[in-house]
């Protein structure tokens, strides 16, 4: 995994901030205005009040994974994970550079980005 | 106005290859469609309303199908749930039926991922980009094994289930599937084997995951004074439930639970009836962790109890308290087109008709259960349920 470049990511209109902090090195969340409420993935209306009062605010890029999964029928395998951050959302993500032996449900783990093929980077997370 | 027993199912029929390299998508849902109204003793000019799921059926929301078939429906429902679309057809059915909108509904499924190659449970499959959820998750590689193999993994992490537990699952499907001919594993499977089988999506190996197979299969749905009409044994749909369970937000994420919680409550309360009065059920069985799951959200034992519920053959008919899967189920005979819910409905009339193999059929299956899942477990999913009273 350390060495994976991920493909071009196809964004839609509304998701560029998120691709942009994620090429800085941000892992950017959507939060809303009225009910205060974080979510993941990112969209333009907040699915807990759906106000669409929303604003991006850079999470801390840290968190725990909630469950995992290697994923033995790749070539090369690879860690499949929900991560739930400190603010209290759960992303998709993959797990790198580390021993897939040694991950666990629970572990720390911090943000790391990973280069996309048209020059963007891919939010995963490391253990701490 | 309670919808229970406002129709019956007259017709089933399971398309008998597993392969089909010869025969067109729409010449398969043909076959399954001529088989059921067969089954039921009724013809194409028979129906007029039409159920399939956008997603396997060629052509635009079942237009194509009905012009195939030559149907005249006057009520079509293209609903595609995944998998468990059949089951909420057979809902949907009832409701149509119960409010005048037709009189003998025919639903059909049919798919050939065998044949044309597909890896279907290890290669994420990438939706429209449009989808919102697709350039936030399809680059981490969500096949559907890991999707799984992620509710597994926290399952074992909250409340100790094991890989052994699991595999009773398989072990008692393959007990099942050693007297179906059509079954593509009819071998007997011990749990040692299962666990010692290679690991797909850790932690489910091989043997967790459920057989890739071409085929389909179809139903027949009707109003109670045709039903009366038939000479097929009576089995009356009383009890139905679909609900949804998605990621609210990323917020609260819980996979150890499906919308099964929600459907069979639903499907429990039409019917008048508790889990004690199910004699059999078929339940969607993609992987076995799917099966433990769907069991503790139907109620029948406590969330985290599943494991335990599973093991030791209690899931084997003649031997455990709640027989499953008869046919040997998605994981031992058959999941044509990656769709399970066809062939659930299909042995739950089977067994509630008492034509279910002499060596599984359970003994006074007078009320039985059909349950699926839809979409994925580890993201978004629908979960429906329907129960049956042979009459």
């Amino acid at each position: 995994m350390t060495d994976k470049t991920y493909p071009a990511v196809p964004t839609t209109p509304g998701s560029e901030s998120f691709w942009e902090g994620a090429k800085k090195g941000d892992l950017k969340l959507r939060w809303c205005e009225d009910c205060g409420k974080p979510h993941h993935y990112p969209r333009g209306i907040c699915p807990h009040c759906f106000s669409t009062r929303l604003t991006w605010k850079k999470a801390r890029g840290t968190g725990k994974i909630y469950t995992y999964s290697i994923m033995h029928a790749a070539k090369p395998a690879y860690i499949i994970a929900y991560v739930t951050l400190d603010e209290g959302v759960s992303m998709m993500t993959n797990i790198v550079d580390t021993d897939f032996a040694k991950v666990k449900v629970g572990q720390q783990v911090r943000a790391v980005f990973k280069p996309t093929e048209d020059g963007g980077k891919m939010p995963c997370f490391t253990p701490v | 106005m309670s919808l229970k027993g406002k129709a019956y199912i007259v017709g089933a029929y399971e398309h008998p290859t597993r392969k089909a390299p010869d025969t067109s998508l729409a010449q398969l849902h043909a076959e399954v469609a001529k088989g059921a109204l067969e089954d039921a003793g009724l013809s194409n000019r028979d129906v007029d309303g039409y159920f399939c799921a956008s997603g396997d059926t060629p052509g635009l929301g079942g237009l194509s199908m009905i012009e195939y078939l030559g149907l005249s429906p006057r009520h079509i429902d293209a609903t595609d749930t995944g998998g468990s679309s059949y089951l909420v057809h057979v809902g949907h059915a009832l409701e149509a039926i119960a409010a005048g909108r037709c009189n003998v509904a025919l639903v059909t499924l049919a798919g050939r991922p065998r044949s044309e190659g597909m890896a279907t449970g290890t290669a994420p499959r990438m939706g429209n980009v449009q989808q919102p959820d697709v350039q936030f998750e399809f680059p981490y590689g969500p096949a559907t094994a890991n999707m799984y193999a992620m509710v597994a993994r926290r399952h074992m992490h909250e409340f100790g289930t094991t890989s052994e537990q699991l595999a009773w699952v398989k072990v008692a499907a393959s007990h099942h599937a050693q007297y179906n001919p059509r079954a593509m594993l009819p071998k007997v499977v011990t749990v040692e084997e299962v666990v010692n089988s290679p690991m797909v999506a850790d932690p489910l190996h091989r043997l967790d995951c459920c057989v890739i197979s071409d085929g389909g299969g179809a139903l027949v749905i009707a109003r109670p004074e045709i039903a009366k009409t038939l000479k097929r044994p009576k089995v009356k749909i009383v009890g139905v439930g679909e609900a949804s369970k998605v990621q609210a937000g990323g917020v609260g994420l819980d996979l150890t639970y499906s919308a099964g919680r929600a459907s069979g409550k639903a499907a429990f309360e039409m019917a008048g009836v508790t889990t004690g009065d199910i004699k059999y059920a078929s339940i969607y069985d993609s992987f076995t962790i799917t099966v433990v799951v769907q069991i503790e959200d139907l109620g029948f034992c406590k969330k985290g109890e599943g494991g335990k519920f599973v093991s030791d053959g209690n899931l084997i008919s003649g031997v455990g308290k709640l027989p499953f899967n008869t046919d040997g189920g998605g994981l031992c005979s058959n999941h044509p087109g990656n769709r399970g819910g066809m062939t659930k409905v299909i042995e739950a009339v089977r067994q509630a008709r008492g034509e279910a193999h002499p060596k599984v059929q359970v003994k006074n299956a007078d009320i039985v259960l059909a349950h699926g899942t839809g979409g994925s477990l580890g993201t978004r999913h629908v979960g429906s349920t329907v129960i049956l009273e042979r009459e």
